[in-house]
Formats: structure tokens, C-alpha cells, sequence
């Protein structure tokens, strides 16, 4: 399988303040995660209906025995549907919210690069609107003239996600 | 920098140990004889206690460790017998234990204990009167004479003075041997009578064989330890099971080798097990579907068949260190019967058999509200007050039993009291009065009995803060249920009742019927199904043109579509090409049509919970042997869910899901 471990080691080196993020494409913007929250990046694999459930969250997948629901980051974000790819990948993160851990999978169009970003270097977002509400969001970073979104995904997923995908049950 | 050593991560040990501590305080103070303690159950209790004071300074919880203090050194009072034990001094004892679990769950929460709920425990520690002299031990003795005992010049009268010289003594005779007055036999000369004799002493028991030396040869002679404690002993010896000595000797023999580990740790073994079970399947099917006519094929096949053996064996024994002995639900019961005797002025005791049964941690979990409510029950319904007791003649004190055995893959749960057992008039009147029976019907004794199991049947649960017969019944039903288990009563009037509870040894590996609805695969599991069957048109009709019912036997069945349930696309072109298959739970039964029923296999449930949450409809999920995923339907959740959908179609509400 196409697994690859995120290599956590070098960050030691790294000076106070500054964290590796992964990023990767959602319709073609740029989006990143703090790698120490990533536990691998699978491909893409057809996941297991869940019934019962919001529209975002696709089904469940087989992680080594362990049952991890996958959610559509496009349709969370309200974004056009697309036929999911070659690129696209599932990105498996562990989210910790009032001290449980739960392993969940992201699915996005491509990955993208590992970049060190210093807390200096991140910016307040402005208002976003409904879409993407802002407290998903930890700032914005400039890298090569390019926006990255920095999700801050502890929250996007616990309070964001998993409060709406159980709205639409009973 | 090492100075900040952080100690948070002992404290889960610690925590864990005080509770330990705290449950062989509890079961020590429970079997702590009024008037004469044994000394080795005071014992435990005191080194318990003793041992969290000690870690609760070495911890910094400095409130635990000074209220332990004032209450070890009561027991270290108790322990050299210069204090008493009184009914009291049990009840503040046991109020301190309260008071100290209390204060440990504070602390591993974190929060803020109320200190004047404390104060008012150590207060009352603090001003329990000394009883400076302890009440003397006593000893039981059993005394028959032989008939000539007179004929050789001893006189019992003198015996029981010089027993008088050494404490207080309470004489009761036996007259049980005492011929008729008009018959023959009897001889003036003789001596029939018998004496039970109740000595309050400090004496050692050669004063008192010294006393009977001379008619030693002439009768019967029984010197025993007195009362409570002997009762104690001989229901020991009567008991053929090791959990009466676990309970006097917690604490002290449980030095059997043993490590803590961390529960998610064995979780990940067991799920890597899983995972192995599954590798394995996959390299079976290779190995069969590559049949050639190699030399190599056949010993390959063996290999792979000594593997999966192997293997079996080895999830078999992962999921043992899941399992826990029952014990631990079962080790706070007799408290529990303890304070409600008192606060019901009630007798009754707590016999518990089979406490080494083990069972999976989480059914013991589950477990644990179910028999909480069915002794409480037993206790304030089943069994009767003294006066009552004694009316009709069985003896003052009631007895409830529980035990557990392991029968197969499941645990078997007995609850048994000697009370007065189930008015079967009254509940006839009640559920005629609740509407649940029509007043025509004929009911066998056991139709009765199980009305009490009907939601609906007591709706006056709040109004006694202990608990009504029948209170909450269909509850303990249902949680009973949603474990896989299944819970009979058997009852008599005036002898008593019983409850059988059938329960599976763990949630985490069960039978599963595969079925496929369109592309996906969903399992039901086995113990639910009824029967399979193929559907018949005619038999099929619908109630206000929505819901369908099926006409199964003699009764109508509501028939869920299960691609309309979990929102698949069936490619069924015509519902009878379709199979039903018929599940119930409890009383009720419904059709499930599926396209088409695959295989039976065991299952491994995995929660949904763990890292998503709770769906409706579905128990779990597993991994089946191709590695994919597949959805565990919910039988119980189902069978509501549906009726749910009843009720909403006949408020006019079309909604289909939940």
C-alpha cells in the first residue's frame, strides 16, 4: 500500500516557534496541517457506505483493523463535487479534543510540499463568511508568493465536523 | 531539571491502588463482627488504610493523607483493643470509606472537593464515643450430658456456676431429647436435657474445658467461638466455592503475579490480532484458490492450515486479558444489601458464589446497573420484614443469593431471593389496570410473571426512592438485551424468586449472518434471527398504504426494506425475488429484505464510537476477510427505529429515517 510516514524527526532541529506543515490542494487552493498530526497519507480507496450520516462524511475505511470514518473535505467546505482522481489521497490525521483521540481520514485532491513555517510568518485571516468558518482556520502564510491556509484541524473536525455529521441523525 | 519530575503519571497508580485499597476496606468493615472482630480482618482494613495515607503524602494529596490518618489511628485503637467495635463505629468507618472515594475521584478529576462534607466525616470520626472495654469475646458451647451424668454425681447446676464466675452467661436448654411424661422409657434418674450456653469472656478456652474436665467422658461437649463469627465459619466450610474466602482474605492472598497495563494497549493487541485473523484468511483463500498440482501445493495447504489454527488460538487468547473476573461488580453488592436492610428495617444476607467467573470488561461495565437494580428488588420487595418473616415461618433473616457460571460462550447471572415472590394477583390487576392486558385473557404463571417486563407496567418509579417490583424492569430488560443477553424469572408465592441472566462472554467477537443489499455487504447477527425466508406476495400487505407488514406464521411482522433503511440501491427488480429474514428482540419481530444471504462467519466488532460517534441503526462494524469494511446492523435500534416510523405515519409524519 502506498503509505508514507511523515518524517518527525527533523523537526528537532528546527528553531522555537516554527512547525512543519504538510499542504495539499482542495480546487486548487493550498491548505496545511501541522504534520505532527498527520499519521500517514493513503491513496485513494472507495471507503464503506456509513448510513445515517452527513453528506461530507463518505464512509469508513479498513486502517489496519482499526474502523476510520472519511470525510470529503470539498463538500465540508461546500466546494464543486469532482471525480475523485489519481492524485487524490486520503489524508489520516489524529485529532485530540478534551483529552480523546479519535484517527480520522481527510480526503483532498493532491498533496502538496512540507513547508517549516515560523508562528511569526502566520497571519490573521480577514473574515471569511459561512463557508469556512474562521475558527477552522489558525492564519493564512505567505510561502513563494503563494496563500496557504492553515486549518486548524483539532477543531475543524471535533467541533466542526462531527457536531453537524451527527445534526443529521435523529 | 530533573527536580520537576512529573509525577502526574504516577498518579493513575496511585489512584488505581487507593481503590483497590478501598474495596478490601469495604469488604473488611462489611465482615466486621460487632463485638468480636476477627483480628485479621482488622487487619486488612488497617494496613489498606494505612497504605493510602502513606501514598497520599508521597503524592502531595495532603487532604487524603490527614483525613486517612485520624481514621487509621481508630483502627490502630481497634486493632490493639483499646476501642471497641460497635454498630457505630462500623457505620462512621464506612461513611470515612465514602468519604475517601470521594476525595480520590476529586482529585483525578481535579476538581474541588467539598470540604464541609468531609469535615462533617472526620467530625464524626473524631467524637466517636471509646467504648474503653471491649465487649468481651464469647464462646459458644454446646453441651449435651449422657443420661447418667446425674448417676455419677455431676451436677450441671455447678458447671454453669463456675461458667458464671468467668462472664456473663446466657443458658438456653434443649429439651429436644425429653421423652413423653406417660411413655415407659422415662427415667427420673436420667438426664434428657441439652444446653446451649452463650459465654461472654475473656477466658481462653482451657478455663473452660478445665470447668467440664470432670464430665468430659459423660456427654457431648462443643466449645466454639461465639455467634456471628461461627455462623461466619461454617458458612465458609459450607461453601464449596472460593468467593466467601476472597472475601475474608482480599487483601491478603492476592499476591498472585500480575502486572497493570494500560486497556489501550491491549485493545491494539487485540485489534492487531484482528488484523492477523484477517492476513490469514486472506492467504488462505490464495493458497486454496491455487490449486495446482505442485509437489509444493499440498504442503503449503498444510502450513497454512497449522497457521490458522495458530492463529485462532492466539485471538482466542488476546481476548482472554480482556477478561476480568465478576468479582469486581460483585464485590460492592453486599454493601449495597448491608445499607438497605438498615434503612428498610430489614435482615437479609448476601451469599455470593462463582466470583471468579470471568467475563469481557466491557459486559462488566454494562452489567453492573442491571444486578444493582435486581437486588435492590430482591431486598425491598422480595424479601420481608422480620415480623413478617417470622409469621410465616422461615427464619428472621433473608437470604438472597447471586452467582455466575460460565455455560459455552456465555455467562449465566443468578439472582435468588427467599422472599415473598411475585403477587400474581396484583400484577394481573396491574396490567389490567395499565391497559396491557385485556381482562379475557388466559396467562400461564410464567406469562404473568414476564408482564412485569413490560415497559409501562410501573409507572410510579419515582414514588419509593429504593425501588418497586417491577420498577424500571423493562430497563433492565432492555440493557440486558442490548448486551446480546436474555433474563427469565421464575417465581413462587410466599417462596421466592429467581432470575436467570444469559449473557455472551464478550461484545467484541460475535456470529454474523453476511447479507447483501446492492453493492454492499451488511451482517446481522446470528442470535437475533429467527428464520430466513423467501417472500411471498400474498402474504405481503401494507397499513395505510406506507408501512408494509409480512404475515409470518400467524402474526403480522413489520417488513423494513433495508436498502430504504440505510439509503443503498437494492437491485431487487421484484420484491419476491428477495429473501426476508426474520429478527426479533424481546417480544418484538420484524422482516428484513435483503437481496441475498451470504455466509456465516464470527465477526470481530469494531465501535464506530472510537473514532467517529454513534450511527443510528448500526451496532459496530467489522473487517471482513477481503479487508474491507462492513456494517453490523442493530437489531434492537431497528425494531424501535420502526416503531418509531408507525407511530410517525399515524401522526401523518412520512420522514423514513431517523
Amino acid at each position: 500500500m502506498n503509505t508514507t510516514t511523515a518524517a518527525k524527526d527533523t523537526l528537532r532541529e528546527q528553531d522555537a516557534g516554527t512547525s512543519q506543515y504538510l499542504t495539499f490542494f482542495l480546487a486548487g487552493e493550498e491548505y496545511g496541517v501541522n504534520i505532527l498530526k498527520v499519521k500517514e497519507i493513503r491513496g485513494w480507496e472507495q471507503p464503506t457506505l456509513l448510513p445515517n450520516t452527513a453528506d461530507y462524511v463518505l464512509g469508513v475505511i479498513n486502517l489496519r483493523g482499526m474502523v476510520v470514518p472519511v470525510m470529503d473535505l470539498r463538500k465540508r467546505f461546500g466546494m464543486a463535487e469532482i471525480e475523485l482522481g489519481k492524485m487524490a489521497v486520503i489524508i489520516v490525521v489524529k485529532v485530540t479534543h478534551s483529552g480523546r483521540g479519535r484517527t480520522i481520514g481527510m480526503v483532498v485532491d493532491a498533496v502538496s510540499e512540507v513547508y517549516n513555517i515560523n508562528d511569526e510568518m502566520i497571519m490573521p485571516s480577514p473574515d471569511l463568511g459561512s463557508t469556512i468558518s474562521d475558527e477552522y482556520v489558525k492564519g493564512l502564510a505567505t510561502i513563494q508568493e503563494k496563500m496557504i491556509i492553515l486549518l486548524d484541524i483539532d477543531y475543524l473536525i471535533n467541533e466542526g465536523m462531527l457536531k453537524d455529521a451527527g445534526n443529521n441523525q435523529e | 531539571m530533573a527536580v520537576n519530575l512529573d509525577m502526574s503519571q504516577f498518579h493513575e497508580i496511585f489512584f488505581e491502588e487507593s481503590r483497590e485499597g478501598l474495596e478490601a476496606m469495604e469488604s473488611g468493615l462489611l465482615n466486621l463482627n460487632v463485638g468480636v472482630p476477627d483480628p485479621e480482618v482488622v487487619n486488612i482494613v488497617f494496613r489498606a488504610a494505612h497504605s493510602i495515607k502513606g501514598a497520599a503524602g508521597t503524592f502531595g494529596f495532603t487532604n487524603i493523607s490527614r483525613f486517612t490518618h485520624v481514621l487509621e489511628s481508630i483502627l490502630d485503637e481497634v486493632r490493639s483493643r483499646k476501642r471497641g467495635v460497635t454498630q457505630e463505629l462500623v457505620d462512621v468507618l464506612l461513611q470515612s470509606v465514602d468519604g475517601l472515594r470521594y476525595m480520590l475521584d476529586c482529585a483525578k478529576a481535579g476538581a474541588q472537593v467539598d470540604e464541609n462534607r468531609i469535615a462533617a466525616i472526620q467530625e464524626s470520626l473524631e467524637n466517636l464515643p471509646v467504648e474503653q472495654q471491649p465487649k468481651p469475646a464469647g464462646w459458644q458451647i454446646h453441651f449435651i450430658p449422657r443420661p447418667h451424668l446425674l448417676q455419677t454425681g455431676n451436677d450441671p447446676y455447678r458447671l454453669f456456676r463456675e461458667l458464671k464466675a468467668l462472664g456473663n452467661l446466657f443458658i438456653t436448654p434443649d429439651f429436644s431429647r425429653l421423652p413423653g411424661i406417660d411413655k415407659k422409657e422415662f427415667d427420673p434418674e436420667n438426664c434428657y436435657l441439652g444446653w446451649d450456653l452463650l459465654l461472654q469472656s475473656d477466658a481462653g478456652i482451657e478455663q473452660i474445658r478445665e470447668i467440664f474436665a470432670w464430665v468430659e467422658g459423660d456427654c457431648d461437649l462443643d466449645i466454639n467461638l461465639s455467634g456471628e463469627r461461627r455462623q461466619l465459619v461454617e458458612r465458609r466450610r459450607r461453601r464449596d466455592d472460593e468467593s466467601a474466602d476472597a472475601l475474608l482474605e482480599s487483601g491478603r492472598g492476592q499476591e498472585q503475579a500480575s502486572i497493570r497495563v494500560n486497556i489501550d494497549k491491549i485493545d491494539t493487541l487485540i485489534n492487531l490480532m484482528g488484523e492477523l485473523v484477517i492476513s490469514q484468511s486472506i492467504l488462505n483463500h490464495a493458497v486454496t484458490d491455487h490449486d495446482h498440482d505442485h509437489d509444493q501445493a499440498g504442503r503449503l495447504k498444510e502450513i497454512v492450515e497449522l497457521l490458522e489454527k495458530n492463529t485462532w488460538e492466539l485471538q482466542e487468547q488476546a481476548m482472554r486479558i480482556r477478561m476480568q473476573s465478576i468479582d469486581f461488580t460483585f464485590q460492592r453488592l453486599p454493601r449495597l444489601v448491608r445499607d438497605l436492610c438498615r434503612s428498610l428495617g430489614k435482615q437479609a444476607d448476601l451469599e455470593i458464589f462463582g466470583g471468579t467467573t470471568e467475563v469481557d470488561k466491557t459486559v462488566l461495565e454494562k452489567i453492573n446497573d442491571p444486578l444493582v437494580h435486581l437486588i435492590r428488588n430482591a431486598v425491598d420487595h422480595g424479601i420481608e420484614t422480620p415480623g413478617e418473616r417470622k409469621a410465616g415461618g422461615k427464619a428472621e433473616s433473608g437470604l438472597v443469593e447471586i452467582s455466575a457460571a460460565q455455560e459455552g460462550g456465555n455467562i449465566i447471572i443468578k439472582i435468588k431471593d427467599d422472599g415473598a415472590g411475585l403477587d400474581t394477583g396484583k400484577i394481573l390487576a396491574k396490567a389490567r389496570e395499565k391497559g396491557l392486558i385485556t381482562g379475557a385473557e388466559e396467562l400461564s404463571m410464567s406469562q404473568i410473571h414476564n408482564l412485569i417486563f413490560l415497559p409501562g407496567f410501573s409507572t410510579v418509579s419515582k414514588v419509593s426512592d429504593v425501588s418497586g417490583r417491577g420498577v424500571g424492569m423493562d430497563v433492565v430488560k432492555r440493557n440486558i438485551n442490548d448486551l446480546g443477553g436474555s433474563i427469565e424469572l421464575v417465581s413462587e408465592q410466599g417462596k421466592g424468586s429467581a432470575f436467570t441472566i444469559k449473557l455472551p462472554l464478550t461484545l467484541a467477537i460475535m456470529d454474523g449472518q453476511l447479507i447483501r443489499v446492492g453493492k454492499e455487504i451488511l451482517i446481522v447477527p446470528v442470535l437475533a434471527i429467527v428464520e430466513s425466508t423467501q417472500v411471498k406476495k400474498q402474504l405481503l400487505s401494507a397499513v395505510a398504504g406506507k408501512t408494509e407488514v409480512y404475515r409470518f406464521r400467524d402474526e403480522y411482522i413489520p417488513l423494513m426494506r433495508l436498502d430504504n433503511v440505510y439509503g443503498l440501491s437494492s437491485d431487487l427488480k421484484d420484491i419476491t425475488d428477495g429473501l426476508l429474514i426474520i429478527v426479533e428482540t424481546g417480544q418484538q419481530r420484524m422482516g428484513l429484505l435483503a437481496d441475498e444471504i451470504l455466509s456465516q462467519q464470527q465477526v470481530v466488532i469494531k465501535s464506530l464510537e472510537a473514532n467517529f460517534q454513534q450511527v443510528s441503526g448500526l451496532a459496530g462494524a467489522t473487517v471482513l476477510g477481503d479487508g474491507t469494511v462492513a456494517m453490523i446492523i442493530d437489531v434492537p435500534g431497528l425494531i424501535r427505529h420502526c416503531k418509531g416510523i408507525t407511530a410517525a405515519h399515524t401522526a401523518g409524519n412520512t420522514a423514513l429515517l431517523p
